[in-house]
């Protein structure tokens, strides 16, 4: 087949209908333009979601599950017998991890595990003179607990260094000192459910964007923490770790259960409901895609088909002076392709172009979620994915009615 | 001489609305060199018959043999290609490529037979357009020519493969008298030039200028 003879005719087809081969380009541009936007906004909105509910949530989570219900003495003595027991009395246990400390060490040093934090977690009250909220209050070592949670971008206020160099100091989630209305260098009693007081001063706020934890978390250190509730320096009572893969963490949390005896939650579990969102926003993802796909796809069809059948004169009139089946195809498939590439290269800047404007219009989430504009990915992937749709589905849409045409008697249409 | 056609029991069936049958055992040769006229009354099936022979039509009984190969049977690309290199055509309605110029629909059945190099058809091509007066003409579109001129240059595209055989259907059809002249005379500097050379008229003075007439009536050679 002689291609360079096939591509000049092309050329001169595309050419000499210029506004035709607008039309047809700017078809497949709109399609790209608008898959590449839809998804590179709604893969941003989930992987937003995603990520501002999983930072702020540890990978696997080991604590002690405190359960008070145990066989009586009589039915441990006489099983099977018909036993009543009134009343019994809750036997005292302690949230503690034995050797918190020396297993967080030991867990650190698996691989894939990015970091481990071992801390103390406990109810708090928190007073500001006649106000009185109720929150939590994480004992935490702060250098740790940054490495996993980053905790030095999600400041508002203060730093994180401070905490360290102040043993009486909090960082304090940010709605909550809001509420308390306490601002960096205030000062807050924090009442434990044990009893004992002690006048902690705020050093910083936090804000996740996630309103259970900024409305009632506190970061304290962790031996302020271990002093408050009158227990010793190797008092624990979670460990939180994050793995360079998630998906990791799910399989590790069952290994570390059964290595170590105590309740391990991985984030899956933990988010559940968010997963099952952000499944259902994949799905809601993948069907306007396909969607805008197909309805582009019929579009660039139409059009291929309308520019294969205003050449059919001119296709028979090829056919007579001795082009073959094949030589017509090779024609209109190089000008599909030429639609398809160029059409998508500029569906693909345009895209771009609306991507770009999302993401930097600014979006008032309120004091809740931590963005200012629209989240917007911007991912190779689907720049690629979208150009070769457009370039194959073009190119089918030119094969068909070409193939078709390049079937035709010359003589049916000659005669007119 | 040579023979350059031969048509023989040729048979031909119109389906729609109902079978009907258009060319009932037709037999013919045509030598080399000769100027032939096919005549007959609208409907005879004489163009039935030259889109026959002219191989695009296949849907037939009998053989074709065209320059000494036989042309019943074969593939629609081999028949493509027998066309690029043997024939060439000349239709009532010039059916020129409008987007094209007048050059470049000269050269496109040679660059596709691909026999010379680029540079050499657009000589050839060149010294075609001026042998039937077009020269001046040849970077035109073929869209902005008139109907005689796009003829002329029909003609050009029929023979810048050296053919065997042009064909024509009407080739003076659509063009008055002054162009009906010109047109023929080309074809008659032709055949004198030892071209052969078919051609369907219904123009009485056409055929009269030719070397050979065959009549046609209701589907057969009048003897």
């Amino acid at each position: 087949m002689n291609l360079r003879i096939a591509s000049q005719i092309a050329r001169t087809h595309l050419l000499a209908k210029k506004r035709q081969t607008l039309v047809a380009m700017l078809g497949v541009t709109f399609g790209i333009a608008m898959f590449i936007t839809m998804i590179s906004f709604m893969q941003g909105v989930n992987q937003f979601l995603e990520d501002s509910a999983l930072d702020a949530s540890p990978h696997v989570r080991m604590y002690n599950e405190v359960n008070t219900q145990r066989p009586s003495l009589i039915d441990a003595l006489r099983p099977g017998g018909f036993n009543v027991t009134y009343h019994q009395k809750p036997k005292n246990e302690l949230a503690r991890i034995k050797n918190g400390l020396t297993i967080a060490d030991r867990i650190e040093r698996e691989p894939n595990v990015l970091g481990v934090s071992p801390q103390v977690a406990t109810q708090a009250f928190y007073n500001n003179g006649p106000i009185q909220l109720s929150g939590t209050i994480s004992g935490v070592n702060i250098e740790r607990e940054n490495r996993l949670y980053n905790l030095e971008k999600r400041l508002k206020s203060g730093s994180v260094n401070a905490l360290r160099s102040n043993p009486d100091g909090l960082i304090m989630g940010t709605t909550l000192a809001g509420k308390l209305n306490v601002a960096t260098g205030d000062k807050v009693t924090i009442t434990t459910p044990t009893g004992s007081t002690r006048v902690l001063r705020v050093v910083g706020t936090f804000g996740f964007g996630i309103g259970t934890i900024d409305n009632t978390k506190s970061y304290a250190n962790l031996p302020t923490v271990q002093e408050l509730l009158g227990k010793d320096p190797s008092y624990i009572t979670d460990i939180h770790l994050k793995m360079s893969d998630p998906l990791l963490a799910i399989p590790f949390g069952k290994v570390l259960q059964a290595q170590y005896g105590y309740h391990t939650e991985d984030w899956a579990t933990a988010n559940t409901a968010i997963l099952a969102g952000e499944k259902i926003r994949n799905m809601l993802t993948y069907v306007v895609s396909i969607t805008l796909l197909v309805v582009a796809g019929f579009g660039i069809y139409n059009i291929m088909n309308m520019t294969v059948m205003n050449k059919i004169k001119d296709i028979a009139i090829l056919k007579a002076t001795g082009f073959e089946g094949h030589d017509i195809v090779a024609i209109f498939l190089l000008q599909a392709v030429f639609i398809g590439f160029s059409g998508g290269l500029l569906g693909l800047g345009i895209g771009f172009g609306l991507s770009y404007l999302l993401s930097i219009t600014p979006f008032d989430a309120g004091g809740f979620i931590s963005i200012k504009t629209f989240p917007v990915i911007f991912e190779p992937k689907y720049y690629v994915n979208g150009l070769l749709f457009g370039v194959i589905t073009t190119v089918l849409a030119g094969y068909f009615p070409a193939r078709k045409a390049s079937h035709i008697d010359p003589v049916a249409i000659l005669r007119g | 001489m040579s023979t350059v056609l031969a048509a023989r029991h040729l048979n031909k069936y119109f389906y729609d609305p109902e079978r009907f049958r258009v060319l009932s055992d037709i037999t013919f040769e045509v030598q080399a060199g000769e100027f032939v006229a096919i005549v007959g009354k609208s409907g005879c099936g004489k163009s039935t018959l030259l889109y026959l022979l002219s191989t695009m039509d296949t849907d037939y009984e009998g053989q074709i043999e065209l320059a000494g190969t036989l042309l019943t049977g074969r593939s629609q690309d081999y028949l493509a290609h027998f066309r690029n290199e043997h024939l060439g055509f000349v239709f009532q309605f010039h059916f020129l490529l409008p987007e094209f110029s007048a050059l470049q629909n000269v050269m496109l059945p040679a660059l596709k037979l691909g026999k010379y190099s680029a540079d050499e058809i657009e000589a050839r091509a060149m010294a075609k357009l001026s042998m039937i007066g077009m020269a001046d003409y040849a970077l035109k579109p073929a869209s902005k020519l008139s109907g005689g001129q796009q003829q002329r240059v029909a003609i050009a595209r029929a023979l810048i493969n050296d053919p065997t055989l042009i064909m024509g259907d009407e080739p003076t059809g659509n063009l008055d008298k002054a162009n009906t002249d010109n047109v023929f005379s080309i074809f008659r500097e032709l055949a004198s030039g030892g071209q052969t050379i078919i051609a369907v008229t219904h123009d009485p003075d056409f055929a009269a200028g030719t070397d050979r007439v065959i009549e046609m009536s209701d589907g057969l050679i009048v003897p």
